[in-house]
């Protein structure tokens, strides 16, 4: 019975957690584009600015 | 050329497209803070990443661009701007210079459905978690917990169970109440009560320290709910915003020629009898109007079904929504655009709309039924065990509990699970289904009545051969009409690779001329290339070649058959749909074509109130009809019948009158629609019978006072589960449809991308 007291409150508090995130992510529009987000890895715009130009023209050539 | 760059020839032979408009453009953008501006255009192009990296860079390059965002699942690309740094149009000129069409949505069309869906899913999680939760404590408590354990267990189910269902549960409880003040039951009348009954049954409980609460029959009742309504809006959601990409927005203005003789664009709202206007070739008549001054080829196929483009000039009546081809013509508005051709065939689908609004879905048909049943039955057992038993604290436990245990969940699902599987499926074979009943509805359906031009044909004159002169000519021929925007001259300059002709000047509805090494070359009409004399034995429409006023070769053109009609006009036939051919177009090619589809029952030169005619007397004698069709012509019957679809290049007002409109430039959308909901509609039968079956074992049990809340429990969610599985069924099976594919005709029509 003791260890129940605490032990549910952090269930509930992580699962809790989970909801909040889920609802954060929700709004901040992570789930509007959920096709595009999975072709989005496989372009790298990590890539500094002034190589940006380079990077343009190696798409189009595609 | 790479996979990424279709349709630019099209976008830039779009001559008074919106999209090059700045006031436009302009208007259709939104404000944000800061004074930028933010625009949603559609991108039907886009696929992959290299698409997504192509525009976003191509945008981002511009000075006046904040921020360029492309979106793949809806193939849209908003854009924020800075409307002092540049002028809107620039934006879309950016797409089209990388090789991507960019449309305009009508920003009227385009409502918020989003906060929906997102607060579906926010009442989908609060549900989920409080669900989750409430169920690991139940399971506790029926394995045997201490009563000290199980009472406290009891109020913290309380505390996660309240708040979620007040949360959570409100667009049942919103929807329930709306059914009720409107003195009509619908299916969340019975759940609701089930829900917000079995809480204070619990509550109640839970103060007295009893041993049952229904805390987690109630929660995951509304969890289960929840994602079967949430995915149905998903679904309905996707297929609407691609819908939506198609409704491109039409120029509303027309060029007026004032009596002073200046010109200016005036909206077309504005438009008086006896205005003059000015309509250069390639638009569209704004207004129902006759031809003051100018030739021209003038293009019916939307607006009649009439395939072959008709020569006008002066004295001529034009139709609102006819194509101007060739020449500039002056013309004098007979007609406000308030009564012009195109405002009648939207006052006659109002007309028509009555006969399906009369359909009742068959959810709300079960529960007209299913709900007073239940609570007849809940109180029947409230009477009998406070009369017989002469307890009424058991009395009240035991009528909630059959108001649980026969809350419909597996019959609230049975039927949005088993269209959402079938609209997907449709989805996937490029069909969009706007709405779920009408799904049920082509399920009824007996007859199938097609229109001819741009759905049994193409709506596009194909050559058919050379009818006369050398073959070689035809390069020649080619190089001309490559320099001419009519159907006749793209069909014959589609089979030519060369160069156009240069120094080629075009006769508005007579035909191309062009010097080449001091020959004079002419292209068209049989007079114009002096050839009125000669007779020839072909088919469909000739025109004519000339070299120096001497006619040298003849080529002939015809409005092809679909490859596929014929087929799938015979699987329809053998699965026992009459079929009906209904076209506005002349005699001669509507038998032609329903001699060559096998279809016996044809109708040639049907006005718009014919076609509707039609489909009454259809329905008075019983038949539900599908109109299949994508004129301006047959949008009030496309209204008027049982279910109706076009294709995705119909006019913009016949695609907004189809329940289903298929994207994908074959007729073998229609059988294979059919086919599924057909299967669906037996998936709900099936689904309806599965709750059924269910009540059957569980009500006796709750009548008898026998249901613990882990027997409720059980039972609720294997129903719920059982019906989502058979709905799954729809998925698989149905294999493609016997159509044979044929070899196509040597020609290339390609897909033509709607207008």
């Amino acid at each position: 019975m003791s260890a129940v007291i605490f032990l549910i409150p952090i269930a509930l508090f992580l699962g809790g957690l989970g909801l909040v995130a889920f609802l954060w992510s929700l709004k901040s529009g992570q789930y509007e584009d959920l096709e595009g987000a999975a072709h989005r890895i496989l372009t790298d715009d990590e890539t500094p600015e002034e190589e940006d130009d380079d990077h343009d023209t190696e798409t189009e050539r595609n | 050329m790479s996979c990424c760059a279709p349709g630019a020839e099209t976008a830039a032979e779009l001559v008074t497209a919106p999209e090059a408009d700045d006031e436009t453009l302009f208007a259709a953008s939104k404000e944000l803070k800061d004074g930028t501006r933010q625009i949603d255009l559609a991108l039907p192009d886009i696929h992959c990443a290299a698409c997504i990296n192509t525009v976003e860079g191509a945008l981002n390059k511009l000075d006046m661009v904040e921020n360029a965002r492309v979106n793949l699942s809806t193939k849209r690309v908003r854009i924020a701007y800075r409307p002092g740094a540049g002028r809107p149009s620039a934006l879309t000129a950016a797409i089209t210079a990388k090789g991507y069409r960019s449309f305009l949505l009508d920003p009227a069309a385009d409502q918020a459905g989003d906060r929906t869906l997102t607060s579906l899913t926010r009442a989908l999680a609060v549900a989920g978690f409080a669900a989750g939760n409430i169920m690991l404590f139940s399971v506790s408590i029926w394995s045997g917990a201490d009563a000290v354990t199980r009472d406290l267990f009891h109020w913290i189910s309380a505390l996660i169970a309240i708040p979620a269902v007040a949360y959570a549960g409100q667009p049942f409880f919103t929807s329930a109440w709306r059914a009720l003040k409107h003195g009509a039951l619908n299916m969340d009348v019975p759940i609701s009560l089930a829900v917000i009954l079995a809480l204070l049954l619990s509550l109640f409980e839970t103060i007295n320290g009893g041993a049952h609460a229904y805390f987690d029959a109630a929660v995951s009742l509304l969890f289960f709910l929840l994602i079967g309504r949430t995915l149905d809006y998903m679904m309905r959601e996707k297929a609407r915003g691609a819908v939506r990409n198609l409704a491109r927005l039409a120029p509303r203005t027309a060029l007026r020629v004032f009596e002073d003789g200046h010109r200016e664009q005036v909206p077309v709202d504005d438009i008086a009898q006896g205005m003059q206007l000015e309509i250069a070739a390639g638009e569209r008549v704004p207004v129902d109007a006759t031809i003051i001054s100018g030739v021209s080829d003038a293009d019916l196929s939307l607006v009649t079904g009439e395939s072959v483009p008709e020569r006008v000039g002066p004295g001529a009546a034009l139709l609102a929504g006819t194509t101007n081809l060739s020449g500039t013509l002056s013309v004098s508005a007979t007609k406000p655009a308030a009564d012009s051709f195109l405002a009648r065939m939207i006052a006659l689908m109002e007309a028509a709309e009555g006969s399906k609004a009369g359909y009742k879905r068959i959810a709300d048909r079960a529960a007209a039924i299913y709900a007073p049943a239940v609570h007849l039955l809940a109180l029947a057992t409230f009477l009998g065990w406070g009369f017989i038993g002469g307890n009424w604290h058991t009395a009240t436990l035991n009528a909630i509990a059959v108001l649980i245990i026969t809350c419909p969940c597996a019959l609230a699902l049975a039927v949005p699970i088993v269209h959402v599987v079938a609209s997907g499926r449709l989805f996937e074979r490029g069909i969009m289904l706007k709405d779920g009943a009408a799904l049920e509805r082509l399920a009824e359906i007996t007859r199938i009545a097609f229109d001819k031009t741009g759905t049994l044909t193409r709506g596009k004159p194909v050559m058919t051969g050379q009818a006369f002169g050398d073959p070689a000519l035809f390069d020649q021929a080619a190089a001309l009409a490559a320099t001419s925007r009519h159907p006749f001259s793209k069909a014959l300059s589609a089979r030519y690779a060369g160069l156009a002709a240069t120094d080629a000047t075009e006769v508005p509805g007579m035909g191309v001329e062009a010097k080449d090494n001091g020959h004079v070359w002419r292209l068209g009409r049989a007079a114009f290339c002096s050839a009125e004399t000669q007779k020839l034995d072909a088919e469909g429409s000739i025109v004519w070649l000339s070299r120096n006023g001497e006619p040298v070769a003849a080529f002939s053109f015809t409005d092809q058959v679909r490859p596929e009609a014929p087929a799938v006009i015979n699987t329809l036939k053998a699965r026992g749909f009459a079929v009906s051919l209904l076209s506005g177009d002349r005699a001669g090619p509507v038998k032609a074509l329903a001699r060559n589809t096998g279809i016996a029952d044809a109708r040639a030169g049907l006005t718009p109130e014919d076609k509707l005619e039609t489909l009454t007397t259809f329905t008075t004698e019983g038949e539900k009809v599908v109109m299949v069709g994508d004129g301006l012509n047959d949008a009030p019957a496309l209204m008027a019948a049982h279910v109706s679809m076009a294709p995705s290049s119909a006019a913009d007002i016949g695609r907004n009158a189809a329940d289903f409109i298929y994207t994908r430039d074959s007729l073998e959308a229609v059988p294979f629609a059919l086919d599924l909901a057909r299967r669906a509609a037996r998936a709900v039968k099936q689904n309806f019978g599965l709750a059924i079956a269910y009540n059957c074992v569980a009500v006796p049990l709750a009548v008898s006072g026998h249901v613990t809340p882990l027997v409720a429990a059980l039972a609720m969610s294997s129903s719920s589960v059982l019906v989502t599985l058979n709905a799954l069924r729809l998925r698989f099976g149905g294999a493609p449809l016997p159509v044979p594919t044929q070899p196509s005709a040597p020609e290339t029509a390609r897909p033509v991308p709607a207008e």
